[in-house]
C-alpha cells in the first residue's frame, strides 16, 4: 500500500474513534460539561490530562528544539515536568476543595470581588486564545502536509472536527476522547524512537539507547555526538547552556509556574471525585507525560546524529575525517526523504562552493583551529538549512521506517493538537458563559440557558481561533511564549496566595495581577511588537534585547510573577483585610474532609 | 497531641517544604547551577548533569508527587480530617 492511502487509513480511523466516543458519551448537564459529574477517576484523569497539556508544541517542536540546543533543551523537559510538582503541591488539591467549575471562580469567592473574577477572566482568555492559535496552526500544517490539501483547508477540517466532540461532548466527551488521543500519540512518538535507537545503539529503550555506546563502536553515542558537533563548529552538545544560566534558570521558573497556572490544565484536577483523587491524579498526569518527556531528549540526540550520519555517513559509524574531500555526500545522492522535505521548503540546500556535495556546519563558529580548518576544507558556508519543526515528523523517514509508522505519527500530531486545542476551548467557553454571562451579566439564567450559552461560546470561540490560525499574529513559538507567561505572571500568583495566605486581600489581589500582567506585556511586546505585529517593537525603550539582566523574553514570566507577589503585599499592607468570613473559607479550603461534588453555585 | 487545624496546616507546610527543597535541588540544582561540576561523573554513558536535565529530574518529579500524596493521606489520617 502506498504511504498515501496508508495515511488516509490510519487518520481516517483514529478520527472516527474520537468521534464515536464523543457521541457515546453526550453532556446533559452543566456539570457534565464543565466537570465531567465529578466522577473520573485519578489514573484516567492523569492521562486525559497528559491529552490536554502535550500539544502540538511538545510531539513536533519540542525534540527538534532540543536537537539544535543540546544540553540547554532541558529546560522544556524540566520547565514543562516541574510545574506538575507545583501543581500537586500548591494547587490542584485545594482547587478541588474549593469545589466550583472554573478558575475565575475561584478568584471572585476567594477575593470576595467580582472584579478580581473578571481580571482573572481576562488573564484566562487572553493566556488560552494565544495557546489555541498555536494549535490551530499546528493542525493546519499537520492536516495539509498529510492529507495533501492547502493549509486553509487542513485548519477548516481542524475546526471541523474540534466542533464536534468538544461542543457536543464538553468535558465528558473531551476526557474521553483524549485518553484515546492520548493513547495514539504516545504510540506515535515511542514506536519509531524505538526503531532508532533499536538502529544506532542496539538498545531497544531509547531512555536507555541515549547513553549506550555506537552500535559496533568502543564510544558513547553521546560522546561521539559531542566530538563530531564540536569539529563542525557547533556548541557542545551535551553541555551547550541557553543563553546563560542565569537565563535557563529563569526559563525553566517561568515554565513551570506557567504550567501550574495554565487554566485547562487547573480545570481538570476538578473531574477528579475527592482531594486525595486530585493529588494522585496529578502524580499520573506526569507519568504519562514522562513517557514522552524521556524519550524527546533520545529522539533529539538521535535525529542529530542521523541527520550528520544522512551527510556524512562515514563520520559517525566510522572515523572518516569530517573535512575529508569525499566525507560529504554528493547532493544528486540525497536519499528520498530529503528531496520530499525539499519541496516544503523546510529543508533547503545551496551549493555554495560549487563542488556538488552537501557541507553542513556551523560557518559562525569563534573556535580559531575549526576555522582553519574549514578554511583549508575550502568550503564556503553552510549549504544545508534544516527547520527545527521536521524532525519528528521527518524522524521516521530519516531512519527508513515503514509506511505504517509515518501514518502513525501523522496521526500522532495531529492527536497532540486536537486535545489540546479542545481543552483550551473549553476553558474559554467556561470563562465566557459561567463567569461572566452567568455571574456579571445574566444571574438568573437557567441551567439549560447557561448549557446553551456554553456551546455557543465554543462555537464562536472554534471560529475565532480558526481565523486567527489562518492569520498567525507573527510567529507561533513567541505567542505560545507569551501564553505562558501570562499564566506565569497573572493567575498563578493570584491562586497561590489566595489558599496560602489567610490575609490577602481583593486589593492586593488585582492589584498583583494587573502589575505581573502588564510587566510581562510590556517587556514582551517591546521585543515581538505590540500584539506581535511586526514593525511595532520599542527595544530602545528598555535599552536593547534582553535588558533585564540577558532575560529573554520568553524568560520573562518568572520576573513578572515576582513583581506580581510584591505588588500584592504591599498593597495588602496599606488596605483593610479581608472579611471573617473569608478567612474561614480559606481555612475550610486547606483541610480535605467535607469535599463536595464539584458545582457552579456562585457564593 | 494537636489537632487543630493550625497543627494539621503546619504539618502540611513541612511536608511541601521538604518535597520542594528536594524538586529544587535536581532541577534547579543538579540540572542547572552544579551540571557542569556534576559532568565530570558519568552515569552509563551519560554525564550526570546532562542526565539531570534531560532525564533524573523528570523520574524524580514522578517520585516526589507520589510521595507527598501518600504522606498527605497519613496527615489527614493522623489530624482526622480525610474524606
Amino acid at each position: 500500500m502506498d504511504l498515501q492511502t496508508t495515511i488516509y487509513l490510519v487518520v481516517g480511523a483514529s478520527f472516527s474513534l474520537y468521534i464515536g466516543i464523543a457521541i457515546w458519551a453526550r453532556a446533559g448537564s452543566t456539570s457534565e460539561f464543565y466537570v465531567a459529574g465529578g466522577g473520573v477517576g485519578p489514573r484516567l484523569n492523569g492521562m486525559a490530562t497528559a491529552a490536554d497539556w502535550m500539544s502540538a508544541a511538545s510531539f513536533i517542536s519540542m525534540a527538534g528544539l532540543i536537537s539544535n540546543m543540546g544540553y540547554g533543551g532541558g529546560l522544556f523537559l524540566m520547565g514543562w515536568t516541574g510545574g506538575y510538582v507545583l501543581l500537586a503541591l500548591l494547587l490542584a488539591p485545594y482547587l478541588r476543595k474549593f469545589g466550583k467549575f472554573t478558575v475565575p471562580q475561584f478568584v471572585g469567592d476567594r477575593y470576595y470581588s467580582k472584579s478580581a473574577s473578571v481580571v482573572a477572566v481576562f488573564c484566562l482568555l487572553t493566556a488560552s486564545l494565544t495557546y489555541v492559535i498555536g494549535q490551530m496552526t499546528g493542525v493546519g500544517v499537520a492536516f495539509s502536509r498529510f492529507l495533501g490539501v492547502s493549509n486553509e483547508t487542513g485548519v477548516y477540517v481542524g475546526m471541523g472536527i474540534v466542533f464536534m466532540y468538544a461542543v457536543m461532548g464538553g468535558m465528558k466527551g473531551i476526557t474521553y476522547t483524549q485518553v484515546a488521543q492520548y493513547v495514539v500519540l504516545i504510540f506515535a512518538y515511542t514506536i519509531p524512537a524505538i526503531f532508532i535507537s533499536m538502529q544506532l545503539t542496539g538498545n531497544p529503550i531509547p531512555q536507555l539507547g541515549l547513553g549506550s555506546n555506537l552500535v559496533g563502536q568502543d564510544i558513547t553515542l553521546l560522546a561521539k555526538l559531542d566530538s563530531v558537533v564540536t569539529d563542525l563548529g557547533f556548541g557542545q552538545y551535551t553541555t551547550t547552556t541557553a543563553g546563560s544560566t542565569l537565563n535557563m534558570f529563569v526559563y525553566t521558573l517561568s515554565l513551570m509556574i506557567g504550567t501550574a497556572g495554565l487554566p485547562h490544565v487547573i480545570m481538570r484536577f476538578f473531574t477528579v471525585p475527592t482531594v486525595a483523587a486530585a493529588r494522585s491524579s496529578a502524580g499520573w498526569a506526569l507519568v504519562f507525560i514522562a513517557i514522552l518527556y524521556t524519550t524527546a531528549p533520545a529522539v533529539a540526540a538521535m535525529a542529530k546524529t542521523n541527520l550528520i550520519r544522512t551527510i556524512t555517513p562515514g563520520v559517525v559509524m566510522e572515523n572518516a575525517d569530517v573535512y575529508s574531500k569525499d566525507s560529504a555526500i554528493e547532493y544528486e545522492q540525497r536519499p528520498d526523504w530529503m528531496k520530499r522535505w525539499e519541496k516544503t521548503g523546510l529543508l533547503k540546500f545551496e551549493d555554495k562552493n560549487g563542488d556538488g556535495r552537501i557541507q553542513y556546519y556551523n560557518d559562525k563558529t569563534g573556535n580559531e583551529v575549526t576555522k582553519a580548518k574549514i578554511d583549508a576544507a575550502g568550503w564556503k558556508g553552510n549549504e544545508l538549512t534544516v527547520n527545527a519543526d521536521i524532525i519528528v515528523l521527518a524522524n521516521p523517514e530519516i531512519a527508513l521506517l515503514p509506511n505504517w509508522v509515518i501514518a502513525l505519527v501523522a496521526a500522532g500530531g495531529l492527536a497532540a493538537a486536537l486535545s489540546t486545542a479542545a481543552g483550551l476551548l473549553l476553558a474559554i467557553s467556561s470563562a465566557i458563559s459561567h463567569d461572566l454571562v452567568k455571574n456579571v451579566f445574566k444571574p438568573d439564567i437557567s441551567e439549560k440557558g447557561e448549557l446553551m450559552a456554553g456551546k455557543v461560546a465554543m462555537a464562536c470561540s472554534i471560529v475565532v481561533a480558526g481565523y486567527l490560525g489562518l492569520n498567525p499574529p507573527g510567529f507561533a513559538a513567541g505567542t505560545v511564549a507569551l501564553a505562558f507567561g501570562i499564566a506565569a505572571s497573572s493567575l498563578f500568583p493570584a491562586i497561590m496566595m489566595g489558599i496560602f495566605s489567610k490575609k490577602m486581600n481583593k486589593e492586593g489581589a488585582i492589584a498583583g495581577m494587573l502589575v505581573g500582567l502588564s510587566i510581562t506585556l510590556f517587556y514582551v511586546f517591546a521585543h515581538k511588537g505590540i500584539f506581535f505585529v511586526k514593525g511595532t517593537e520599542y527595544l530602545g525603550v528598555i535599552g536593547g534585547a534582553n535588558s533585564f539582566f540577558g532575560i529573554t523574553p520568553e524568560a520573562f514570566g518568572a520576573v513578572g510573577a515576582m513583581f506580581n507577589f510584591i505588588a500584592a503585599f504591599v498593597v495588602d499592607k496599606f488596605t483593610p483585610e479581608p472579611p471573617e468570613h473569608i478567612q474561614h473559607l480559606v481555612e475550610n479550603v486547606r483541610t480535605p474532609r467535607g469535599s463536595k461534588a464539584v458545582d457552579g453555585a456562585h457564593a | 497531641m494537636d489537632k487543630s487545624g493550625e497543627a494539621y496546616w503546619k504539618a502540611t507546610l513541612g511536608l511541601l517544604t521538604k518535597i520542594l527543597a528536594v524538586w529544587f535541588l535536581v532541577s534547579f540544582g543538579a540540572g542547572i547551577l552544579f551540571a557542569d561540576l556534576l559532568n565530570n561523573i558519568h552515569l552509563g554513558g551519560y554525564p550526570l548533569g546532562f542526565w539531570f536535565a534531560q532525564q533524573g529530574s523528570i523520574y524524580i518529579f514522578v517520585a516526589l508527587i507520589f510521595i507527598y500524596a501518600k504522606k498527605m493521606g497519613e496527615i489527614d489520617r493522623k489530624f482526622d480530617v480525610h474524606e
